[in-house]
């Protein structure tokens, strides 16, 4: 499902070379919902970014359904995202001043898909994370931090994605919402879907079956909860 | 498919940021408006001008005294009484490729009807002066040959004069005026050419040259002679021709203190004209410093909005649209944005312009020029400034614009 294989990523300042990641190698099978875990500075967004086809690694590989990403170039990594990658972000990051709907449905626009089966599909997502009916034309800054998220968890879903990456999706979110958030992440996994979880709390980290635990850019731990 | 995604997406944008919509438009709108308006409003004023010259007739040369000298002081021009009936027989009888050749004498008196009176300027002429100087007649006749013959006691009234004496679109034909205490039967009102200032044809009182040189001034100078070449390529031989004649006949031999001069209606329009043109580059300047703030305006809407959007190129990038559909859609907005912002400016700055004249005595001209120029700058104004922030945007990776402060 997804594999990669010596993970590195170099960033350059000036003369100065920071590794971001060491070497990183691990499996993800169909199906997982797994937390990757580690402090700040730890290399996890990084991670997340080549994960998510946001960015490419200095060396190593990365395959997604058996596909090399590492060499894509931009057009192809956006169409990568586009049919095999939901994001849910910490930011929500959804469009001010637009409906709940028009938002679910950004990820289509531009594709062949009719008006008609967007609006469809967009509906079948918001039901899905159980937003209510009455909210789906409510404009998105209107609505509260856990209905945010679960519009961009509904959006991450749209195109049916082989995994979903969610970057500290509780981090804007008090205990009790992120409670819900989570929770609704646990039965997408019941549901099938695959789930790749960012997080610098072991709290969060705990409602995933596996965690993968990153320091200074290598993997220090990789272990299944019960 | 695809382009009905970007009108859609441009729509909701736009419509979804309205106050940001609103204001990026009025700069664009008021950049274009004012300067249609301004440059209408120049360009009014030159061809009004240039109208009113063109009023007092067609293919005119104007033969005036020249400045009496006694002693060293000059007169001014005109103040010498050198021209006399025989220059105009002589002019008439030797000069070829003319119309028609008019004399006057004027001078201004207190005039007073039944019950008014006012003082204005009385021309002593000729019937041919009404062909010369494109009189056209409201009420009655012009003077006749027969009236300029007999030294006859008539008038003819400009439509200003006839308004003073007898009250407005009164038709005064039949009474009389007295001038300088002498009778004068009114014949005709001429209709009103819209003339201003000084010599204004609108409040002159014509009366036949004989009776004027008889019974008012008692000389027999004429105070210009109005000359009408036939046609406007003939105008510089004919001046020529006026010169060397009257030459010869005040016995001057250095055309240089010559008693006389001579002014055509070219030197008149091209003194205005040039003088308008001043203020039609007055008004351009104002304009352009409009044009130049609305372009400010619009460049700073564009990019202070720029963060804001990054993020949403970011995200838009993250969820997997492709670059070239992120260009294309801030592109279409851009257009939009300058098209709606040209389309209402050229109809403000329309109606600016049918404002002015319907409420003061200019007639304003609206320029294609002023408009392609108008819409020319805001419209690249707006579109490279909606344009490149957001195409540099699209060329960040997709995180980098996300996390853009």
């Amino acid at each position: 499902m997804i594999e990669c294989r010596n993970l590195k990523k170099i960033y350059t300042n000036g003369d100065v070379e920071t590794a971001a990641l060491g070497g990183v190698s691990f499996r993800v099978e169909k199906g997982e919902f797994v937390s990757i875990i580690g402090p700040s500075g730890s290399g996890k967004s990084t991670l997340m970014h080549i994960l998510g086809a946001l960015d490419v690694p200095t060396s190593g590989q990365y395959f997604l359904d058996g596909k090399e990403v590492s060499q894509l170039n931009d057009d192809e990594l956006s169409e990568l995202r586009r049919e095999r990658i939901g994001f849910v972000f910490q930011a929500f990051n959804l469009l001010p001043r637009t409906t709940v709907l028009r938002n679910v449905t950004l990820p289509l626009l531009y594709s062949k898909t009719s008006l008609k089966e967007r609006e469809k599909k967009a509906r079948q997502c918001l039901r899905y994370v159980g937003m209510e009916e009455s909210k789906f034309y409510n404009m998105s800054n209107q609505l509260s931090g856990g209905q945010m998220q679960r519009v961009a968890i509904a959006r991450s879903l749209i195109n049916d994605p082989a995994i979903i990456l969610a970057d500290e999706p509780t981090g804007n979110l008090d205990t009790k919402t992120s409670q819900i958030v989570m929770k609704a992440f646990q039965e997408l996994n019941h549901k099938g879907h695959t789930i790749i979880l960012i997080t610098h709390e072991p709290d969060i980290a705990k409602y995933a079956q596996r965690i993968i635990s990153i320091r200074d850019g290598r993997i220090e731990s990789d272990r299944r909860s019960s | 498919m695809i382009i009905r995604d970007i009108f859609q997406e441009t729509f909701y944008s736009l419509s979804a940021n309205k106050i940001r919509s609103g204001l990026t438009i009025l700069g664009i709108v008021i950049g274009i408006a004012s300067v249609i308006a301004m440059v209408a409003i120049g360009q009014g004023a030159q061809a009004s001008i240039s109208s009113k010259i063109q009023a007092i007739g067609s293919n005119l040369i104007m033969v005036r005294p020249g400045a009496q000298k006694s002693g060293g002081v000059s007169g001014g021009a005109g103040s010498a009484q050198t021209l006399t009936l025989e220059d105009v027989a002589a002019i008439k009888s030797e000069v070829k490729n003319i119309k028609a050749v008019a004399p006057e004498v004027s001078r201004r008196y207190q005039i007073t009807a039944k019950s008014a009176n006012t003082n204005t300027q009385i021309t002593g002429t000729v019937p041919d002066y009404q062909a010369v100087r494109s009189v056209s007649m409201d009420l009655g006749s012009f003077i006749t040959e027969y009236q300029a013959k007999a030294s006859a006691k008539v008038a003819v009234l400009g439509s200003a004069s006839r308004d003073e004496l007898f009250g407005t679109n009164a038709n005064p034909i039949g009474e009389k005026i007295r001038i300088n205490n002498i009778d004068f039967d009114v014949i005709g009102v001429t209709k009103s050419k819209g003339g201003s200032g000084f010599n204004n044809p609108d409040e002159a009182i014509y009366v036949p040259l004989s009776s004027a040189q008889s019974y008012l001034i008692g000389n027999k100078y004429v105070s210009s002679i109005s000359v009408a070449a036939s046609s406007q390529e003939m105008m510089t031989a004919v001046q020529n021709q006026i010169t060397d004649l009257l030459l010869k006949r005040h016995n001057i031999t250095d055309a240089s203190s010559a008693d006389f001069s001579l002014m055509n209606q070219t030197d008149i329009i091209e003194t205005a004209s040039s003088v308008t043109g001043t203020l039609t580059i007055l008004l351009a300047s104002i304009a352009g410093i409009s044009l130049l703030v609305g372009g400010i305006g619009i460049m700073n809407m564009m990019l202070t909005t720029v963060t804001e959007r990054t993020r949403e190129i970011g995200l838009r990038k993250a969820v997997g649209i492709k670059k070239i559909y992120i260009n294309m859609q801030f592109l279409a907005e851009a257009v939009a944005l300058t098209f709606l912002g040209g389309v209402l400016g050229i109809l403000i700055g329309w109606a600016a312009s049918l404002l002015v004249s319907k409420f003061s005595t200019l007639t304003t001209q609206i320029s294609p020029n002023s408009i392609f120029l108008a819409v020319g700058v805001s419209a690249a104004v707006g579109i490279v400034f909606g344009f490149y922030p957001a195409r540099r945007a699209a060329n960040l990776s997709p995180m980098e614009a996300l996390r853009y402060e």
